[in-house]
């Protein structure tokens, strides 16, 4: 332990000059050659100023933190200071449903006694029971003297939060947006968040709100993000689904008083089979693209080939596209017309077509590409050699299914890597999957 | 005086390429081949009936074979630590002969035999042959730490001598004068013990699609050459509806058992392949099988936490979800997607499935659908899947579930999609789902989408006659795939920071200073493909250990210097 200690104060360069406001009897010569007896060379762990401890004590976990904190006084008290306390991860899981750890009860309750007005990063990280979900929800009501600037719902597998009762969880949330005042960043993907509830959070937080991720909350409207974008001026990052997005929604983001877009996540999602979606009209993203020009638009489509329908028809500024269903050779040829901003692309499943003119055309088109990932889709062998050269060494990321691969005449499967890293300028192979 | 020997047979069930039993009977006096019935290695309770067929067929054929020799097979029922002190005694035993078991717990229990004999006085020769190579002479090529990425094996393996030749098979030439005293009342005491001696019920149980023993292996083995040579074509076929069923070339779960030798198999793909090609270098993609599955021994062999998440230095700590309900659905074949069922049937059944069927069920289970622990999905192959030995089938897993090895996760296989376009008429779910006979090959796979009509031509009501599907798939791909995303997230997020707690690899939970985590705590890395970074191996474990305060960083190789 006191060892650890001492790698982690080389670490920070810590001498004597580290910020201390007096001459430290540790570094003292005299001291040590006074002190015969002292072990470690006449250093005096109790003479440690508290800044330095600190400095120390961030570096360890919590647990190795709190066997520190029952030393001595001095170091219970650097335990306890403020500034420790800042960033707090509750992992809420229980036994019969995680195999993971849970905070423990105990530390819970310390944390909400002596040390709720100091928190300020919180985040929830909660496992697929009801009971996880409501913990949390519990220890949220609690936080009435924080001022969170960070807050992060994290459901780690099923989304507990949608099972818990509604008002539990709305009032819970509603006691943190009205006291914390601050809030930049907030996280509540998967939750049952509602208009009301985002309206309290805009009347308290609009002015530092910069990042809000709500992807899958069933419970919000167009209206409801709307009033969002319309108040909260810094928001640099939105995360949301399909169905909130409009063509006002993207006005209101663009509008000058709003701070540039920096990212801006649309996840496509079908229910049920033929479901129908809406347009967004090309002048609402070029609106978007004239106002914050480098921004991420990130599509993550999880829908049925033939509800493609209303996209890609006209020019979308989409920058990393990523299909998480089988999706049509027509769809990834309208992708290489229309998405000349396109960064990455991501395709899970075509079928047993070759895309050869598809990826061709989108090498040309897309001059922006970096960065492709195929599963179980079909190139022909030539086709993604001729792709490669034209895309040539701004391919930082090729990763593609060693099945994708379709032999030709001119070239085996055994020799394609060679001359794929031959155009990329490094060594490449394709992604293998175990055959046994 | 000439020793009197016993063979241990434990893997390598056969008289062909068995460099131990040569050594076993080389100017020996006598010699009993032994197999112990243990429970730990022949399988605890976890242990399905087509497996325990499967070995005692293993065991009949062994027993016929060595009686063409005057000789027979003992089958001991017991621990070999508790028995062999007996046995040494009783058959004043000075020499033990067995196969190299490059298992973690296998080299313990070998360690504490060898020991054993050594205060017997008896002589302990151990003979490589399960493997192609020497495993640990892979590691030590590769620094001391097993490669973790099949390219990087594939390299090594490229820079190794090629694997030594098969020996020759047990002959009366071989035994020469060493003979094996049989007594009257052999059978009663070591014979080989039927299914209904072990406690199972075999009314009704089906034949065995895949028999046991030598003999079937090594007229397998000629078929899956001939097949070769004829097509004279040696790319991986194309997958299509066939290739879902068992067939006659299959070899896999004779390498397991070690049935069928691997070298012998290596060498006679690469005379075949000369002879057809007239080229003197083979590709090493020829040799796909058994090079997959050397890889896995070698990542296991020094890793006694191989199968387990917690405590495994190259294993993702993932947050799966505990759901045993979900599980038995999945491991019953009632999850409602008649590809997965279809699939689990076969399993049940026969014991075998193609291993694109493998990775369709296994990323159900875990990062596909159902968010359920990969050692589940393991137990479940290792009670039922003939070729899941530990090494293989817990590393299979780690990669099919993304949790090691470094792989993409943005590739899911869809439970109707994958399965529609691998055989799109629907005849293997049909095969084996024969409730499902009557749908057409538009709703096989989605029996839930068919109008009320198509259900009740076809004589099946789903929710009532056949489950309706247990999850959204669209649903819990999108939640997974986020999940995913987080964790890998954090940890490149990680990559920068040198930490010196060497008991921490990067690959568990790392601690991150509250300062740092502090600062932009959600925003997004916009990629969904794992970053180069990551496949780099800054995160490779046993770098970390060696980084030192100057933030030196050793980086290693991962592409091959050829």
């Amino acid at each position: 332990m006191k060892r650890g200690l001492q790698e982690n104060e080389r670490e920070e360069g810590g001498g004597p000059s580290a910020g201390s406001q007096e001459t430290p009897d540790w570094t003292s010569k005299q001291r040590r050659e006074e002190d015969e007896e002292e072990e470690d060379e006449g250093v005096n762990w109790e003479c440690l100023p508290q800044e330095i401890l600190l400095h120390i004590f961030q570096h360890l976990p919590l647990l190795d933190r709190a066997f520190a904190s029952q030393v001595c006084r001095g170091w219970n008290q650097a335990f306890h200071m403020p500034e420790l306390w800042r960033c707090f991860e509750f992992e809420l899981n229980q036994p019969a449903s995680s195999y993971l750890k849970a905070t423990h009860p105990d530390l819970i309750k310390q944390i909400i006694k002596r040390h709720s007005n100091h928190l300020q990063y919180v985040s929830f990280k909660v496992d697929s029971s009801t009971e996880s979900a409501e913990a949390a929800c519990d220890i949220l009501s609690q936080l009435v003297n924080c001022s969170l600037k960070t807050l992060g719902l994290i459901s780690t597998a099923r989304p507990s939060f949608m099972e818990m009762p509604k008002s539990h969880f709305i009032s819970a949330l509603t006691v943190v947006f009205v006291n914390s005042k601050s809030l930049s960043s907030l996280k509540i993907d998967d939750t049952p968040v509602d208009d009301p509830s985002l309206k309290v959070l805009v009347a308290n937080n609009s002015d530092t709100l910069k990042l809000l991720k709500m992807s899958s909350c069933p419970h919000v409207s167009p209206a409801g993000i709307m009033c969002v974008a319309d108040q909260c001026h810094g928001l640099r990052e939105l995360a949301l689904n399909y169905h909130l997005l409009s063509d006002e929604l993207l006005i209101a983001l663009s509008s000058e008083r709003h701070v540039h877009l920096e990212h801006l996540r649309i996840n496509v999602v079908s229910e049920n089979p033929g479901q129908q979606f809406h347009s967004i009209k090309k002048s609402s993203w070029d609106a978007m693209v004239r106002h914050s020009p480098k921004f991420n638009l990130v599509m993550y489509f999880f829908i049925y080939e033939e509800e493609f329908d209303p996209f890609f028809r006209d020019e979308i500024p989409v920058t990393h596209l990523y299909f998480g269903r089988s999706v049509s050779k027509d769809v990834l040829g309208r992708v290489g017309l229309t998405c000349p901003r396109l960064v990455e692309l991501v395709v899970c499943a075509n079928g047993l077509r070759p895309l050869d003119e598809e990826l061709i055309r989108i090498a040309q088109h897309c001059t922006q590409l970096s960065a492709i990932g195929l599963g179980e889709c079909e190139v022909s062998c030539s086709a993604f050699v001729e792709f490669v050269k034209m895309c040539g060494d701004r391919l930082t990321q090729l990763s593609i299914m060693e099945e994708v691969l379709v032999p030709d005449h001119r070239y085996e499967l055994d020799d394609i890597h060679w001359e794929v890293s031959k155009h990329l300028g490094r060594v490449w192979f394709p992604d293998m999957m175990p055959t046994w | 005086m000439a020793p009197n020997s016993i063979h241990w047979f434990r893997k390598g069930l056969r008289l062909h390429d068995n460099p131990a039993l040569r050594e076993a009977v080389q100017g020996a006096a006598t010699v009993r081949c032994v197999y112990f019935l243990d429970p730990w290695f022949a399988g605890s309770s976890n242990v399905g009936v087509n497996r325990w067929r499967f070995l005692l067929q293993c065991l009949e054929d062994l027993d016929s074979n060595l009686r063409k020799l005057n000789s027979r097979l003992f089958v001991i029922r017991g621990q070999p630590a508790n028995v062999f002190p007996r046995l040494f005694k009783e058959w004043k035993i000075s020499r033990l002969t067995f196969e190299y078991d490059s298992e973690p717990f296998g080299k313990e229990r070998d360690a504490a035999i060898k020991k054993l004999a050594m205060e017997a006085g008896v002589e302990v020769i151990v003979k490589i042959s399960h493997t192609l190579y020497n495993l640990d002479k892979i590691i030590e090529l590769n620094g001391g730490q097993p490669p973790l990425t099949y390219k990087r094996f594939q390299t090594l393996i490229s820079r190794l001598d090629p694997p030594e030749m098969p020996v020759e098979t047990l002959s009366d030439t071989l035994m020469g004068s060493c003979i094996t005293p049989i007594s009257d009342d052999h059978g009663e005491k070591y014979g080989v013990p039927s299914l209904e001696e072990l406690g199972f019920d075999t009314e009704g149980l089906p034949s065995a699609v895949w028999p046991g023993g030598e003999t079937e292996a090594l007229t397998r083995i000629e078929r899956h050459l001939e097949r070769k040579a004829w097509v004279a074509n040696f790319e991986r076929p194309r997958m299509n509806a066939n290739s879902l069923l068992a067939s006659p070339t299959g070899l896999s779960p004779y390498l397991r058992f070690g049935c069928l030798s691997c070298r012998l198999f290596y060498f006679k793909l690469t005379d075949l392949y000369r002879k057809v090609k007239k080229n003197s270098s083979p590709p090493l993609s020829l040799y796909g099988q058994l090079l997959w599955r050397e890889f896995f021994y070698t990542a296991a062999t020094n890793n006694p936490r191989f199968d387990k998440m917690e405590g495994n230095p190259i294993c993702v700590r993932i947050p799966w979800d505990k759901n045993p309900e979900a599980l038995a659905k999945w491991a019953e074949a009632k999850t409602g997607f008649p590809w997965i069922d279809a699939i689990m049937t076969q399993l049940r059944q026969e014991g075998w499935i193609h291993h694109l069927a493998r990775h369709a069920v296994a990323c159900f289970l875990t990062r596909g659908d159902l968010w359920i622990s990969w050692e589940e999905g393991m137990k479940v192959f290792e009670e039922l899947l003939l070729d899941a030995d530990w090494s293989v089938n817990a590393g299979s897993w780690m990669w099919l579930s993304c949790s090691s090895f470094f792989q993409q996760f943005f590739h899911c296989y869809c439970p109707v999609g994958f399965g529609r376009r691998t055989d799109p008429n629907g005849d293997f779910i049909r095969r084996y789902l024969p409730v499902l006979r009557g749908f057409p090959a538009k709703f096989i796979y989605d029996p839930w989408n068919a109008p009320e009509s198509v259900q009740a031509a076809a004589k099946c009501i789903i929710g009532l006659h056949y489950p309706k599907p247990m999850v959204h798939h669209a649903e819990a791909s999108r939640l997974n795939i986020e999940r995913m995303k987080q964790i890998y997230q954090q940890l490149s997020r990680y990559r920068g920071l040198v930490h010196r707690r060497l008991a921490l690899t990067p690959l568990t939970p790392v601690h991150v200073p509250s300062w740092v985590r502090a600062r932009s705590l959600f925003s997004t890395t916009p990629s969904i493909l794992l970053s180069n970074g990551i496949s780099s191996v800054r995160l490779y474990p046993h770098l970390w250990l060696t980084c030192s305060g100057g933030g030196r960083l050793v980086t290693f190789c991962l592409h091959p210097k050829i």
